[in-house]
């Protein structure tokens, strides 16, 4: 209060007025230089944060590391914990056959409708229609889970597993293996549904981004909309757009409980997409309430935990950098 | 020729309006279905009352442990991830550093955004290992302030961005330092888009499962200290899914349709609230 005074009423106390003016702005300054400190570190600290998730879980996972090899982690199939053993196989497999159903099923229709919605739609619409996708990006995890459990499984149990099996059943990748709907399928339509909005919202962003001079280059020549849209504009967006899928494919890699509920967790390497599979993360999920009574399992899962940050940030950083690229360009 | 064309283009507009009204369809029928399953199972008890004894075996109670812990852990969390996204993302839009060290700690944010959250309660759990804390409220608000961030910082920075900068440079020119224009100028502008970014991280963490398993356990009490474990809706939403009996499996549909009607609801107040304070914006 005193030197807000002092500066307000120079002619009281005058012999003080230029050391408190001068003690005013020293605090303000100072207070500035605290608070720029202070954020510095925050913002340090942001960038640690990373490296802290590898090393954190590196240090928990390094007993199973000493005592298995590597190659005997990644390309074993036997999985039997009480007895030592640890064979990620069947669930790096699960893994990677339920994203690569659910990238199959979902990246189609997002990529046409991130090209609707970019290329083709009126702005007002389309201003109309973002939100709803959004919305779907902020349904949580569980409530997928619930509705692959009580609309796709029944559907997959008994309409597409029967009729599927009857077309294709000759190949063993289509045979109906498995009497309930729960399996790599279920999983892999649940996860596709998930990761529609992300990719829609970043294709569309990236094919916004094409200069309209191109498009307008093109019609002149006479290239039909589709013609324009197939030949100039996806093609110069064609790097964007792959990481678009790119982050798609790492948020399926990831995602838990939904597929957890739908996917049917058995340990075992999935030949047929009816076939139950066993995620990675569905394994760490599951297994929270006994591992800490079996000698080596948390460092097991803790491993588990980093194969998926390691494949995460490989794929994150990939497309960060192509998606930085365009922008700056 | 020109038919062929033609073709083309009606085939290729065809698929496209298919597949939005696919996308859109899907939206439509998950709620759809947590609604027409959810709402029938829905009663008073279930929102007022805590598990009883046998409850899990179809017996009554309800859900207020999950309701209130979730709202705990996803407010202490938020409150907790402000303190550090509001600094960062200031600091990120206002203060001068190296490009450099932007650009790692915008890499590092994105990367935050990607990790999956069971990896979050994988990393929460090995902390709190090496701090020798024990599955707790605590914890869970720890790991999900953790998850918060990046979205958080990536929203604000967003919303401090739209600010002009003649506003930010006049307040400068009247000799302001960076901090009292942070606090006074460019908080009061960015408010609606801050308000959205923090609405959006505490949907993202009432809705998450994944990292809330490992680090706050679960429990049929309601959440009266920070070092004990917390129950949360989507936890009791897999538990009871998980049950064989079909009335307890009810009552995990009507759980669902509560986190739905919380998450959408947060999502639309923040769309109302950010066009409300937008009136009061300089722009």
């Amino acid at each position: 209060m005193k030197p807000v005074k002092i500066i307000l009423l120079p002619w009281i106390g005058k012999k003080q007025k230029p050391a408190s003016r001068d003690l005013v702005r020293r605090t303000r300054s100072s207070r500035d230089r605290a608070s720029r400190v202070s954020m510095r570190i925050l913002a340090v600290f942001t960038g640690v944060l990373v490296p802290a998730f590898v090393i954190i879980l590196f240090l928990r996972a390094r007993p199973i590391l000493e005592s298995h090899s590597l190659l005997t982690l990644l390309f074993s199939s036997s999985w039997r914990p009480t007895q030592g053993e640890f064979g990620f196989l069947p669930f790096i497999t699960g893994t990677l056959a339920v994203t690569m159903v659910a990238m199959i099923i979902g990246v189609p229709p997002s990529l046409l409708t991130a090209i609707y919605l970019a290329e083709y739609l009126h702005p007002r619409i389309r201003s109309l229609l973002m939100p709803i996708i959004d919305l779907l990006a902020g349904i949580p995890s569980v409530i997928y889970g619930i509705w692959g459990v009580l609309t796709i499984v029944p559907f997959i149990q008994h309409t597409l597993m029967p009729a599927v099996n009857g077309w294709l059943g000759f190949s063993p990748l289509f045979r109906a293996t498995n009497p309930t709907g729960y399996g790599v399928l279920a999983g892999g339509i649940v996860l596709a549904v998930m990761v529609f909005p992300i990719i829609i919202a970043v294709a569309e962003e990236v094919i916004r981004t094409v200069p309209l001079g191109l498009r307008e280059a093109s019609w002149a020549l006479g290239a039909s909309k589709w013609e324009t849209t197939s030949r100039v504009v996806l093609r110069k967006s064609f790097p964007g757009v792959m990481a678009a899928v790119l982050l798609g494919f790492s948020r399926a890699f990831g995602e838990t409980m939904a597929v957890l509920m739908v996917v049917g967790n058995v340990a075992q390497v999935p030949r047929s997409i009816f076939d139950p599979a066993y995620p990675l993360t569905a394994l760490i999920a599951n297994s929270y309430g006994e591992m800490m009574s079996i000698p080596l399992y948390d460092a097991a899962l803790m491993g588990a935990a980093l194969i998926l940050l390691l494949v995460v940030i490989l794929f994150n950083l990939a497309s960060r950098l192509v998606l930085e690229r365009i922008k700056y360009s | 020729m020109k038919i062929k064309r033609k073709l083309t283009e009606f085939l290729v507009n065809s698929l496209m309006v298919l597949s939005t009204l696919f996308v859109v369809g899907c939206l439509l029928l998950i709620l759809g279905t947590v609604i027409r399953r959810g709402l029938p199972a829905l009663d008073l008890a279930m929102l007022t009352q805590i598990p009883q004894g046998g409850y899990y075996l179809g017996k009554e109670g309800g859900i207020l442990n999950a309701i209130l812990g979730s709202l705990c852990l996803a407010g202490g969390a938020t409150v907790f991830s402000i303190l550090f996204s509001l600094p960062v993302s200031i600091y990120l839009q206002l203060y001068p550093s190296s490009p450099t060290t932007r650009n790692w700690i915008h890499l590092s944010l994105d990367v935050l955004w990607g990790i999956p959250s069971i990896v979050y309660g994988a990393f929460g759990f090995s902390l709190m290992l090496f701090l020798g804390m024990r599955a707790s409220l605590l914890g869970g608000i720890i790991v999900l302030a953790l998850l918060e961030f990046p979205i958080m910082v990536r929203g604000m920075e967003e919303a401090i961005h739209m600010i002009p900068v003649e506003l930010i440079e006049s307040s400068y020119a009247l000799g302001a330092t960076r901090l009292e224009t942070s606090l006074r100028v460019v908080i009061k502008q960015a408010f609606p888009g801050l308000v959205t970014a923090v609405l959006l991280a505490t949907g993202r963490a009432i809705g998450d499962a994944a990292s809330v398993l490992f680090t706050s356990g679960y429990t049929d009490q309601l959440p009266y200290s920070l070092l004990r474990p917390a129950a949360s809706l989507p936890l009791a939403i897999f538990f009871q899914l998980n049950t064989p009996f079909p009335a307890v499996q009810d009552r995990a549909y009507a759980a669902a349709l509560v986190l739905t009607v919380i998450v959408l609801g947060l999502s639309i107040i923040s769309r109302l609230l950010s066009a409300r304070f937008n009136k009061n914006i300089i722009r």
